[in-house]
């Protein structure tokens, strides 16, 4: 996850890392891990630096490009999965319109990675 | 290829959804086009599902299914014959030059089990959670790719590398790559993808990388490129 500043929208940080940040502590599925009062800031946005070495999440700076990039959690499970539940994964399709994985709740999906190179 | 199995599948109740790992959008949309798929066709550039799935090469595929539970994590996935593969293979060597016909005789080594992973997908369609090879969540997370520190570092690193390389900066996107690839070898796609900037198709040696794919594929041995199907 890209980021411009170390406080980060909670709604946003939710979306990609698929932490709902509380005042009681993160919780993704089944797991819930707690964190310290200072997790969210007054105005309720996710303090990145308090909550990324909890949950055992990479943040890594670019001086020149003044911004960091946050890498996925390694606490909970030690695997790429945290869950079995899946992800909500929303990218665009290749006319730009945004794409929800979640809207084809219902049906079995078979997710392909694939690439041209 | 996944068109195909889409039109076979989809009146069984199979949705597929095919994500294309391409940091530039134009080198896979005439792949797209000449597809034609009927099914969602997504782009990441920023390589996000291997952060949110673990992959870690393609194509690998990913069951999700009604109620939105991973019933089997990234592992390859061959439904059919993949014709690029099979051109590849059929390639005459003695009418390419010695460093082509070297990197497809690795390519010849690859293996792939499309009829079994086809029988698989298509038991799954049929007999749901009933099938073998619908997995428990604990099982799912047991066979998903290992995560500590060092694979979440590449995945941040990558991600880095290509936000600088989509904002202009190529150049400041390299020391990321080089990183992500340092960091987590057995990620071919954060690999490919850096090599396939520098030198396009082959995935040469280059200034900018220590690796290539013909070095990187020959250190592990071309057999072991992905690894085998478990049922």
């Amino acid at each position: 996850m890209i980021l411009t500043e170390l406080e980060v929208d909670a709604a946003a940080f939710e979306a990609r890392t698929g932490w709902a940040v509380m005042p009681e502590g993160a919780c993704k599925a089944e797991h819930c891990v707690p964190l310290p009062p200072e997790a969210r800031t007054a105005d309720g946005k996710v303090a990145v630096e308090v909550v990324a070495p909890r949950l055992g999440m990479p943040l890594v700076h670019d001086e020149g490009a003044g911004i960091w990039a946050l890498g996925p959690d390694t606490t909970v499970t030690g695997k790429a999965l945290t869950t079995a539940v899946a992800p909500e994964l929303e990218l665009p399709d290749f006319d730009g319109n945004p794409f929800k994985l979640s809207s084809l709740r219902g049906q079995k999906v078979l997710l392909v990675a694939w690439a041209s190179w | 290829m996944w068109q195909a199995v889409r039109t076979q599948l989809h009146p069984k109740g199979l949705e597929i959804v095919t994500v294309a790992l391409d940091v530039d959008i134009e080198a896979a949309r005439p792949l797209v086009e000449a597809a034609k798929p009927e099914h969602p066709s997504l782009i990441d550039t920023a390589h996000v599902v291997d952060e949110m799935f673990g992959i870690v090469n393609v194509p690998n595929g990913v069951w999700i299914d009604e109620d939105g539970m991973i019933v089997r994590p990234a592992e390859p996935a061959f439904p059919g014959k993949n014709p690029v593969m099979d051109q590849l293979r059929n390639v005459d060597p003695s009418t390419v030059p010695p460093e082509v016909a070297e990197i497809l005789a690795e390519v010849k080594k690859i293996k792939t089990d499309p009829d079994a992973y086809f029988a698989m997908v298509l038991d799954w369609v049929e007999q749901g959670a009933d099938s073998r090879h619908a997995l428990s969540p604990d099982e799912v997370i047991r066979r998903a790719m290992p995560r500590e520190d060092d694979e979440a570092l590449a995945a941040a690193h990558f991600e880095l590398g290509e936000h600088l390389h989509q904002a202009g900066d190529h150049a400041a996107a390299i020391p990321h790559w080089r990183e992500s690839h340092a960091r987590f070898p057995s990620n071919w796609t954060y690999k490919r993808q850096a090599w396939e900037l520098e030198d396009p198709m082959r995935q040469g040696r280059s200034e900018a990388y220590d690796g290539s794919w013909f070095d990187d594929v020959k250190k592990i041995g071309a057999e072991n490129y992905y690894p085998p199907l478990v049922p």
